[in-house]
């Protein structure tokens, strides 16, 4: 096992290729769940879990059914990798709310819709597909799952942190609310386009 | 491949299947029956009147909080007896509220404009255009922001594009309310028939100048003086009844120069007085508002028809019910 992909993985899904400031993906959560420093870290928890655990069974399903060259079948169906990929994500995020609802009820009603709404976050597709693309090894797709669940847990925070704030402070009438949340938004972004000079 | 392809999937599907019934199975949540029960009961569309958020919501604030079982403005007094039936209490009768549009303008041939709006046609975006196209800024911008929230298909448009209410229809749920960026709207109990129909602060003069119908509150006060139990308060050159004290009668209609009050009982049936019930207890007189009732105490009262004003106060006073009204 090679630690220094590992460590370049994981450094490039969390800050240089964060999923959420450089890719653009799942940002509904994102603006959404990013208003209480609890539900955004109970958001980030659940998408962590659902990350990792759909790199691996997409992985997984990818390589033994999907992939002509390693697939137990020996045809090329990578044609069903998103409707595949969809179902499993799917199945993930049902579990999660089970989870959730039987174990913390108030986390549960905090997360609201967003909660089933991970099944459509393109997030999650997105992690799965890359490591595809990416030709990830198994080890590799877990961590990179992993990491990009942190990666986007840690801009939700930082998000929601900023916004708890925002609360207190003067903002101009027009620009409560929303706007001013795209606007910190963006500048998030900007601060973070700082982490693509580091090369490896 | 097309067979291998169908496979792979159904198997997928099988395996998540199963796995998600056991795990419902192991996380299994139990909820109060009676949640649902009260969902069902509920017309469930959603109007939000109650203050919670859709009908499964009110759902859970009844079972899990204690709210209130005669909230639902839609359902009215059946669904409220239902809730409190499945509750274990009794429901409390609560008087269905309508809408009352406050404005008698708005209409193609009725409203007075100060230029064409070419732009979006909702009332709120019209606002926002240097406050509205119509001289009046106070009135109806005729766009029909209300009608197009209303759920119940309470409100109509007629050849004038003026809105019409239907108070059968008309739920109280106070989407119209809402919608109306003039704040126009107001939810008055459905038993109030006397309404003044004009939301105008402007002068006397510039009410009437800018009001295309001709109806404007000029707040000359003579609701005021008239309305015989002080119901009418006069505020910033508007007139407003307190629907807590009116008793509709309809005597300010009569009086308002600019007819901005509309008496919405055409025909007033005459009370009069059963000799044989009335025992002179003098609760009659004592409550007429324009003492238009001759009582002196254990001798049969008298109403005087030239001084009633048809209010019907006296018929709900007599404890013998001895007042009844012309046929």
């Amino acid at each position: 096992m090679d630690f220094s992909t590992l460590f370049v993985i994981i450094i490039g899904s969390i800050f240089v290729n964060n999923f959420v400031i450089h890719r653009f993906l799942g940002l509904c959560p994102y603006i959404g769940v990013s208003k209480k420093m609890d539900s955004a870290i109970g958001m980030g928890m659940a998408v962590i879990f659902v990350m990792t655990m759909a790199s691996t069974i997409t992985w997984l399903i990818y390589t033994f059914f999907l992939n002509k060259a390693t697939s137990i079948f020996g045809i090329d169906l990578t044609f069903l990798r998103t409707i595949a990929f969809i179902l499993s994500i799917a199945v993930l995020v049902q579990f999660v709310e089970m989870v959730i609802k039987k174990a913390a009820p108030e986390l549960y009603k905090a997360l609201g819709i967003y909660l089933p709404l991970i099944t459509t976050n393109c997030a999650v597709l997105g992690v799965s597909l890359l490591n595809i693309n990416e030709n990830y090894n198994f080890i590799e797709s877990i961590v990179n799952g992993a990491a990009a669940g942190v990666g986007f847990t840690l801009v939700l925070v930082l998000m929601a942190g900023i916004r708890e704030r925002l609360e207190y402070s003067k903002v101009p009438k027009s620009m409560k609310g929303m706007p001013i949340s795209f606007i910190v938004a963006g500048c998030m972004a900007l601060a973070f386009l700082g982490f693509s000079g580091m090369k490896f | 491949m097309l067979l291998v392809s169908i496979i792979v999937l159904s198997v997928l599907g099988m395996i998540f299947g199963i796995a998600l019934s056991l795990a419902s199975k192991v996380f299994h949540v139990e909820i109060d029956p009676k949640i649902e029960q009260i969902e069902e009961a509920l017309p469930g569309v959603n109007c939000g009147a109650c203050g919670y958020p859709g009908c499964s919501g009110y759902a859970k604030a009844i079972v899990m909080s204690g709210a209130e079982p005669t909230l639902c403005a839609p359902g009215g007094d059946v669904v409220a007896a239902e809730i409190a039936k499945i509750m274990g209490t009794k429901a409390s009768k609560k008087e269905r509220n309508i809408a009352v549009i406050h404005c008698q303008s708005g209409g193609i041939n009725n409203t007075n404009i100060k230029f064409e709006n070419k732009g979006i046609a909702t009332c709120k975006a019209a606002v926002l255009l240097s406050n509205g196209q119509n001289a009046c800024t106070f009135g109806c911008l005729g766009y029909n922001d209300c009608y197009n929230a209303c759920l119940f298909d309470a409100i109509s448009i007629d050849e004038n594009n003026m809105r019409i209410i239907d108070g059968d229809k008309c739920t109280g749920c106070g989407k119209c309310v809402e919608a109306c960026p003039r704040d126009l709207i107001e939810l008055v109990p459905v038993s109030k028939k006397v309404h003044i129909l004009c939301m105008s602060h402007d002068k006397g003069k510039d009410a009437k100048a800018n009001c295309g119908n001709n109806t404007a509150c000029i707040g000359c006060g003579l609701c005021v003086k008239k309305c015989p139990v002080d119901a009418i308060t006069l505020e910033n050159n508007l007139a407003t009844i307190n629907y807590d004290k009116c008793v509709s009668c309809g005597l300010c209609a009569t009086v308002c120069p600019t007819k901005a009050i509309e008496d919405r009982i055409k025909i007033r049936p005459q009370p009069i007085i059963i000799e044989e019930k009335c025992i002179g207890c003098t609760i009659c007189a004592k409550k007429c508002p324009v003492n238009a009732i001759d009582g002196k105490v254990k001798e049969v009262h008298k109403i005087d028809e030239e001084k009633c004003i048809q209010c019907g106060i006296c018929i709900d006073v007599c404890p013998k019910k001895a007042i009844e009204v012309k046929s």
